[in-house]
């Protein structure tokens, strides 16, 4: 706190000499440095190799290119790593944003602030081939009698249980390789993840994955879009807005989702 | 003792007495309040309590979960109630394997012994993960593959291998020369075990085996990592819902209700066999 009221002061001497590309300067946690957050580990294609400080992967790419908008240079970007938990606990934070497929909802957002979107989310619905072979099919009558499964801790469950309505309860668990698990060892028929999550699973971790279906992402009722995440009433979301925004505008989003999550077309859209 | 003398009123030893009560509850109740007083006050002046009041203690999200998980937590009541059993047998019979004299069944003995140092020697979650993930990805067919099957499976197997224990210190409890007396009035091994040995063993075991039932009756939410959705992750579905922590102090609330009274009643028991003793 001291911190920072010491750096705004310093940002007041130095007066009007800055830029609108200093906006962010002195509401960071560290002044000059913006220290952003993700999963551990993070996921493809969302960070490559859980290693978000190559810029590869599509949301470390738009964490750089925010940051450059903000005015932080790419060796000014910190990395930190934190759980759902650590994000929405109270008190302090350790990190200025944090952005690891958080869907912004409005229960959320009375804890926490999110960022203007940056990403709207088809969610997807993955199976194995020998479901398919059994006649499964995307469709809502189809989907409605299978063994599903979600991590606990995502938007998923809500769409499970409001849209599909399977007729067994599904089972729920911590994260996606538990899920893959649960699959492989047919405890559960489908699983349902965000579309480019599913399509990793289904390419690269479950041999016989098959992606059956999406919801697509402008669906009408509660569509799922990626925010990042910061402490409520950061006056640093401004600044982050500003900058996404901008990126949206000028197509820098579309070109970034374009390379690192392109392969999403052609996926059959569930009725 | 005052009937003895048969003296009217109380003497001045119970006077005393008394008034040392007096002063001690008067001190007890006084130091409990100064604390409650301290903790009602001090908390909320710290700087973050108000965050961590909408987080943790937000009524409006109490109201809004708490069907729902007791719901779910009938699940962990249901898990309970079908394992509970089967540790009672399942450890007693690991117990007696434990307790064969003869060398030709020394390799009974051997098992129990391994069994019991493996089963508690790896935590309980680890268990439930390599049983609840590992045996049903052998290829089983549902319904055979069932989480709750395997799941509970692993609590029995670990839950068994600590109150096998508890029946053994039971069944060492027992003096050497009652066994000594049974087989000399002629009762088989087995008939000792059974009429002599174990009504003794068990009793006295109880207020520890009380003890594991409630251990048991919180380890059952562990089942909620391979799939379950019982209360434990229920609170966590939420949580990620409302990015709020208030249905972890719902589903808190919810086990306290259960194992409080249980926890009382082991006490009970315990001071009621320590008056039986002395």
């Amino acid at each position: 706190m001291r911190l920072m009221t010491l750096s705004a002061a310093l940002t007041l001497a130095a007066g009007p000499a800055l830029a609108a590309k200093d906006c962010a300067a002195g509401k960071t946690i560290t002044d000059g440095t913006l220290t952003i957050a993700t999963g551990n580990p993070a996921y493809y294609p969302w960070v490559m190799d859980d290693a978000p400080e190559s810029g590869e992967g599509f949301e470390a790419a738009v964490a750089y290119a925010m940051a450059e908008r903000m005015g932080f240079e790419a060796e000014n970007v910190t990395w930190t790593r934190t759980s759902f938990d650590e994000s929405i606990q109270p008190g302090a934070k350790n990190f200025d944003v944090n952005l690891q497929q958080f869907s912004i909802t409005e229960d959320r957002e009375k804890v926490v602030d999110f960022s203007s979107p940056y990403y709207s989310a088809a969610m997807a619905v993955l199976v194995r081939q020998p479901v398919v072979e059994n006649g499964a099919e995307p469709t809502l009558e189809s989907l409605k009698a299978l063994k599903w499964g979600a991590v606990a801790t995502t938007t998923a469950v809500p769409m499970l249980t409001g849209l599909v309505d399977p007729e067994d309860d599904p089972l729920l668990y911590n994260d996606n390789p538990d899920v893959i698990e649960a699959m492989k060892s047919n405890q559960i028929d489908a699983a349902i993840f965000d579309l480019p999550t599913a399509l990793y699973l289904s390419a690269v971790v479950l041999e016989d994955g098959v992606v059956l279906g999406q919801f697509p992402a402008d669906r009408t009722e509660n569509p799922d879009r990626f925010g990042m995440l910061m402490e409520e009433g950061n006056p640093l979301r401004d600044c982050v807005n500003a900058a996404l925004d901008e990126m949206a505008q000028d197509g820098t989003l579309a070109q970034i989702e374009a390379k690192w999550l392109s392969e999403t077309t052609g996926v059959p859209v569930i009725e | 003792m005052t009937a003895t003398h048969g003296a009217p009123g109380p003497t001045r030893r119970e006077r005393y007495e008394a008034r040392a009560r007096r002063r001690g509850s008067a001190i007890a109740l006084g130091s409990t309040v100064a604390v409650l007083l301290a903790l009602v006050v001090l908390i909320p002046l710290a700087p973050g309590w108000e965050a961590v009041k909408k987080s943790f203690f937000n009524a409006e999200i109490f109201a809004r979960t708490f069907p729902g998980l007791l719901q779910a937590f009938l699940l962990d009541v249901a898990i309970f109630a079908w394992c509970a059993p089967i540790i009672a047998i399942w450890a007693l019979v690991i117990a007696l394997a434990r307790d064969v004299r003869s060398p030709a069944l020394y390799p009974l003995r051997l098992f129990a012994v391994i069994y019991t140092d493996i089963f508690r020697g790896i935590p309980v979650i680890l268990i439930v993960y390599l049983i609840g993930f590992g045996i049903p990805g052998l290829g089983l067919q549902r319904p055979w593959n069932s989480p709750y099957i395997w799941g509970s499976l692993a609590l029995i197997l670990t839950y068994s291998a600590y109150v096998a224990e508890i029946y053994r210190s039971g069944i060492e409890s027992v003096h050497a020369s009652q066994r000594a007396a049974a087989l000399s009035l002629g009762l088989s091994r087995a008939d000792m075990m059974r009429f002599v040995v174990l009504p003794q063993a068990i009793r006295r075991v109880v207020p520890a085996n009380m003890n594991m039932l409630i251990a048991l009756q919180k380890d059952v939410a562990l089942l909620s990592f391979i799939g379950p959705v019982e209360v434990l992750r229920q609170a966590g579905v939420y949580k990620s819902l409302l990015a709020n922590f208030t249905p972890y102090v719902v589903a808190a609330i919810i086990f306290l209700c259960v194992t409080i009274p249980a926890t009382r009643y082991a006490d009970y028991l315990i001071a009621k066999q320590n008056r039986a003793r002395s």
